[in-house]
């Protein structure tokens, strides 16, 4: 391998590894307050739909992530509605939102599959982006995977130096105590929901409108699952989503590596290797209970009655 | 105010069976609104979804076709999400159970033997429950969260699934079509009434429920799945010994996904293909859920699923509606469902401007 | 009495309150007075509507009627940061604390943004106040890494570190050794001096004695008497509480026992949960025909103790826990039940009883090797004749065998649970807490249930937070503390004293007492 192609492996890993890393911040704010939202693929789609449709429409790309984010908001909203109001079940709410998504993005979508748009171009920026190896991958990128960086160092700040962020942890950890000590859990379950959606939103419009400009039913491919599978690797700590983002952007483009190699393997057997990646990542990192106990909300998944 | 809000103290029995059709109706009044929309006539437009495709014996035969493979994957699901195991990924094992029934098939394209149907349908079934066996051993050795694991697989299957025909399993007198050779006589289900496409599979899925049935309500082994469903603590205590009962569960749901799938390639399809199942395993969560996980209902709600599928393929025939219009049916039904479930823990009552003396009253 | 007379108003003033749940009145036109400096009981069994009344004046939830004045102003508290602003301040019985924070986080969260901005100054005040009131906290440290008194301790200081002028406690000596109940009753009396107002909630009739000045018994949700508790008996304020002539208290004989049954032999155990307590050699003998209690605060070992014996944890070594008959500590918990096992968890619903089934179902959670499941098959006739036998023997009061679990009082369950297992006919029955939050009378059953099986030979381990039940009913005792095991001594010749500093991990005195 000559040092072009690790360039352009390590540029393509970022570019892969972003929506992920943008989806499961959402995700991770959302399961701080002790909510856990698996309807993140549904909303993705949605935002996808929804950003390309208007950046379609529009003939402008930022409208088309703002409506990307708008969009994500509305579905998180629904779950919101179902999982905090009416106490539904949180992974049935969630699976719903992810059936739901897939249903409406392919139904209103039906009319925008196939049409082409010119995607967000790169800002390239001067020097920085000519320092070998890593310089292509951070500063050649487009500016959505800039903003991506802005959000990493915001979520960080937010969660470990913020007091929202500890009343976020606060209500995650113990919902009753929250409301003894007067904090409002809906309301704070719900900002984080929001925040949520709109982290999954924005990271299905970056899939349609930078990553592969274009829409088709079902594009996310499971990519608001493995975020979801990536908060847990992370052990709901903010630093490690940036490694394992990335990560498994590498594991999706194994293609290229193996390309770079001169090996050629079945493109159906190497589109196994996130979700096996995802798996495995899984096993390691779960089977140490002590640790899931210590890192993980504490009342997360579980329902929240105010009454009594 | 005039809507009251109050916590039952307990869940509402004739509520529980009254949220699954309180939530049909809302759905079809939904489906009208959207028909409206799209301006059509919403009144056509539901007769052509939901009463046109069953109008004659063929399209009810036609719904057990579609209802099977459904049905046989939602009585897998009901008997794990009695034991609060969330698979999601009858889909997966379906397809897995397609592609090991389809690989044993094809070395059958000779043979005449009486034994090539039922082993077919038994490697089907064995690759459902291989793949499910993988969640199960993940999750009593590892710990790991088995919704996850379920979805990777299922996207992992499909990817096998595309493998398998564009690879190995390739007709190789097919002009390149991604299809395996069309099964013989011999591995072919037969169907259940001639000149119809009704099916060996509809009748196995109709046992399987009866089975479940059983299983649940008068064996021991179904007792502890239930309590472990029901409270976990409580299980330990009593010591049933919640890894086997994850595997066997599990397992069970494996065995009648596979049969779903290799049902379908050697029933209506009669080859492998890469759309064997049109999210059959997806909508086998909303029937377990919407039936309530209880057998009479699951297999009402399959047939109702069932219908879904035709209705939008009509649709899409008779007045050119997208076909996705279905997808969005069985999401909204299941939003209306969860929504509608609220009523069993709560009640609402309608107060008039003398609400006060209502309150003192009560 | 210290009672600072500069405002002639009660500082609180509740005056016909009443809070209605669906199905229950759990306050009816309830009054009650407090004045500055005073500490005052309130009194009442488990759903007399005590806790209810302390969440209205602390603003978790509002009164359906009524008036509540302070100062003689009326307020009306909307939430808790409204309570906190008059100066109100609550210790919850299950702690309002987050564990995974500090202490000086944890403490943050309660005051407003501004007061918390700065964390070096709220460490040093929060220094300062547990200074004055001889309650020594380290504001840097975890919540988990704390022991339950020290958490008390975060909960009270959480209260003095803002102008406090009414300090609620509910329950707070249930998690206490007896000696840091007399510290604790010294900052209470610390506090009361300098004019804060205390209400005190508690169960333990000798302890309202000791500290209130008043006392108000609520039962049903009505106030049906005050007293002045330094005047009354013990016995007649529990008449108060109960209202009718139900036994309130019983002696029982103690005995010797006969052969050891029960023997655990240098039994370690890491505990898995990083919140857990690990065992530490534990070495004890249990004899068929005795009850041996094991005291301690909560979260000494208690329950990585009773998994290890019931089998829900199987982690520890084949010699530890050994029957006449041999070894049993790699068995299952099913397999120890057809050994003569019986349990009785602390937890009623949610793991003695599944909350949602019914209570047939129910009787057939443990029950199974009792002849209701034959080759695999539930027999539903025996089962439904079991449970009705364990009702009508063990006078549960419910809607039926078919009512579910959860419907049932806290009592009525336990009754329930500790009938099914005592019908099984058990050698060794191993309870836990069996009468936290049980109202006196079937305290009293359940008392004499386990007497009368210890009568009838079998070997009872009892583990318990309340060292009065363990002073009634057993017949030697012991302590857990950090996941050791005291000596065993006498329960007949054993000070409270002397119990009280074995759970607070002292175990070296007096060795002598060890009863033989």
């Amino acid at each position: 391998m000559d040092i072009d192609l690790i360039t352009n492996i390590l540029f393509a890993m970022v570019r892969t590894g972003t929506p992920l890393l943008l989806v499961a911040m959402g995700e991770l704010i959302c399961e701080k307050s002790g909510v856990l939202n698996l309807g993140q693929e549904g909303m993705m789609l949605m935002g996808a739909m929804a950003g390309f449709a208007v950046a379609f429409v529009s003939g402008d790309l930022w409208f088309g992530v703002l409506a990307g984010i708008l969009t994500g908001m509305l579905m998180s909203l629904l779950f919101g509605f179902l999982a905090l109001n009416l106490n539904a079940n949180q992974v049935a709410s969630g699976l719903a939102l992810t059936i739901f998504g897939a249903g409406l993005s392919a139904y209103l979508g039906g009319d925008f599959v196939g049409k082409p748009l010119t995607g967000m171009e790169a800002w390239v920026i001067p020097g920085l982006s000519s320092i070998p190896l890593i310089g292509k991958a951070l500063f050649a990128q487009d500016p959505l995977v800039y903003l991506s960086f802005v959000m990493f160092g915001v979520v960080f700040f937010f969660v470990y130096h913020s007091r929202p962020g500890l009343i976020l942890k606060a209500v995650g950890e113990a919902p009753e105590s929250a409301v003894a000590v007067g904090l409002s859990v809906i309301r704070v379950r719900y900002l984080a929901v929001l925040f949520g959606g709109a982290m999954a939103g924005l990271g299905g419009a970056y899939l349609s409108l930078a990553y592969t400009p274009l829409w088709s039913d079902n594009m996310t491919a499971g990519r608001g699952w493995i975020a979801l599978a990536l908060v847990v690797f992370a052990s709901w700590r903010v630093g490690r989503l940036l490694l394992g983002a990335y990560l498994f952007g590498a594991a999706s483009i194994m293609h290229l590596v193996m390309q770079g190699l001169g090996v050629s393997v079945s493109s159906n057997l190497l589109a196994t290797l996130p979700y096996l990646a995802t798996i495995v990542v899984l096993v390691l990192l779960s089977s140490n209970q002590a640790r899931i106990k210590l890192f993980a909300p504490m009342s997360l998944g579980k329902p929240f009655h105010k009454t009594q | 105010m005039l809507v009251n809000v109050e916590r039952r103290a307990q869940g509402s029995r004739t509520m529980a069976y009254m949220s699954p059709v309180l939530a049909m109706v809302l759905t079809l009044f939904t489906g009208a609104l959207l028909f409206w929309i799209q301006e059509q006539n919403p009144l056509q437009g539901l007769y052509t979804f939901f009463i046109l495709p069953v109008a004659d014996l063929y399209g009810l035969s036609e719904l057990g076709v579609k209802a099977a493979p459904i049905l046989l994957c939602a009585a897998g699901l009901a008997v794990c999400f009695r034991a609060n195991v969330w698979n999601i990924g009858a889909e997966g094992q379906l397809l897995m159970g397609a592609l090991f029934g389809s690989w044993v098939a094809l070395q059958f394209l000779e043979s005449t033997s009486g034994w090539a149907m039922p082993l077919v349908l038994l490697s089907g079934a064995l690759g459902g429950m291989c793949w499910a066996a993988i969640p199960a051993i993940l999750k009593n050795h590892f710990n790991t969260n088995e919704i996850l694991t379920t979805i990777m697989l299922n996207y992992v299957a499909l990817n096998l699934l595309l493998f398998g025909v564009h690879g190995p399993l390739k007709d190789p007198d097919g002009f390149n079509f991604p299809e395996s050779a069309l099964f013989s006589e011999a591995t072919t289900l037969p169907v259940l009434i001639e000149g119809y496409r009704l099916h060996l599979g509809a009748l196995l899925a109709l046992l399987a429920v009866v089975a479940v049935w059983v299983v649940l309500s008068r064996t021991f082994i179904g007792f502890q799945i239930r309590v472990l469903g029901m409270d976990s603590s409580a299980a330990h205590y009593a010591g049933f010994r919640e890894k086997k009962l994850v595997l066997l569960v599990l397992l069970f749901c494996g065995a009648m996904a596979g049969l779903a799938g290799v049902s379908e390639v050697t029933g209506p399809i009669g080859q492998l293909v890469p759309t064997v199942s049109p999210g059959y395993g997806y909508s086998a969560i909303i029937v377990a859920f919407l039936g309530r996980l209880h057998p009479v209902g699951i297999v009402l709600a399959s047939l109702l699923m069932a219908l879904v599928y035709m209705g939008s393929e009509m649709g899409q025939i008779q007045m050119g509606l997208p076909l996705a219009l279905g997808g969005l049916f069985q999401g909204v039904l299941l939003f209306y469902l969860l929504a509608c479930d609220f009523l069993i823990m709560y009640r609402i009552r309608w107060q008039g401007f003398a609400s006060n003396v209502a309150t003192n009253e009560a | 009495m210290t009672h600072n007379s500069s405002n002639p108003h009660p500082r609180v003033s509740l005056r016909n309150i009443s809070k209605r749940f669906p199905g229950v009145l759990a306050n009816d036109q309830v009054n009650l007075d407090i004045s500055p400096g005073e500490i005052h009981a309130l009194l009442g069994e488990n759903g007399a509507g005590k806790s209810t009344l302390m969440k209205m004046i602390y603003g978790v939830m509002m009164p359906d009627e009524g008036r509540i004045a302070w100062d003689g102003l009326p307020v009306e508290i909307k939430e808790p940061a409204a309570a906190r602003k008059l100066g109100i301040g609550m210790v919850f019985q299950h702690f309002s604390l987050f564990e995974t924070l500090t202490v000086a986080e944890n403490i943050a969260l309660c005051l407003d943004a501004h007061e918390a901005r700065d964390m070096t100054a709220l460490s040093a005040r929060i220094r300062d106040v547990s200074l004055k009131y001889s309650m020594a906290l380290e504001p840097d440290r975890l919540v988990h890494t704390l022991s339950i008194g020290e958490r008390q301790r975060v909960e009270i200081v959480r209260c003095l570190i803002q102008d406090i002028r009414l300090l609620i406690l509910d329950e707070p000596t249930s998690v206490l050794t007896p000696q840091e109940v007399e510290g604790l009753f010294a900052t209470l009396r610390q506090l009361a001096a300098e004019g804060c107002s205390i209400l005190f909630i508690s169960h333990k009739l000798n302890e309202v004695k000791a500290l209130c000045h008043n006392a108000t018994i609520l039962r049903g949700g009505r106030v049906t008497g005050q007293c002045v508790p330094g005047n009354e008996t013990a016995q007649g304020i529990a008449r108060m509480m109960v209202g009718d002539d139900t036994p309130v208290t019983a002696t029982h004989e103690r005995t010797r026992g006969g052969e050891e049954y029960l023997k655990i032999c240098n039994l370690s155990l890491t505990s898995r949960d990083p919140f857990g307590t690990s065992l530490k050699d534990i070495n004890l003998g249990v004899r068929a025909g005795e009850i041996v209690g094991i005291a301690g605060v909560a979260g000494n070992g208690q329950e990585e103790l009773l998994a290890a014996l019931s089998g829900e944890t199987l982690e520890t070594h084949r010699e530890a826990i050994r029957l006449p008959h041999g070894y049993i500590a790699h068995m299952y918990p099913g397999e120890r039940r057809n050994e003569g096992l019986a349990f009785v968890p602390e937890e009623r619903l949610g793991r003695g009883a599944v909350p949602d089934m019914s209570l047939e179902e129910n009787g057939l959670l443990t029950a199974a090797g009792a002849g209701l499941v034959k080759n695999g098959w539930v027999n539903w006739r025996k089962t439904r004749e079991f449970a009705e036998q364990i009702v009508s023997q063990f006078n549960v009061k419910c809607a039926g065998i078919h009512a579910p679990a959860k419907s049932l009082s806290g009592g009525n369950l336990q009754k329930f649970i500790m009938g099914r297992e005592i019908l099984q006919t058990p050698t060794l029955l191993i309870a836990s807490h069996p009468t936290w939050g049980v109202d006196i009378g079937a305290a009293v059953a359940i008392h004499k249930e386990l007497i009368k099986l210890r009568n009838s030979g079998a070997a009872i381990l009892l583990v318990s937070e309340d060292l009065d039940e363990l002073f009634e009913i057993t017949d030697r005792i012991c302590a857990l503390c950090h996941g050791r095991l005291s000596p065993v001594a006498d329960t007949a010749s054993v000070s409270l004293q002397q119990v009280g500093s074995w759970m607070a991990g002292h175990f070296d005195v007096d060795e002598d007492v060890q009863g033989g």
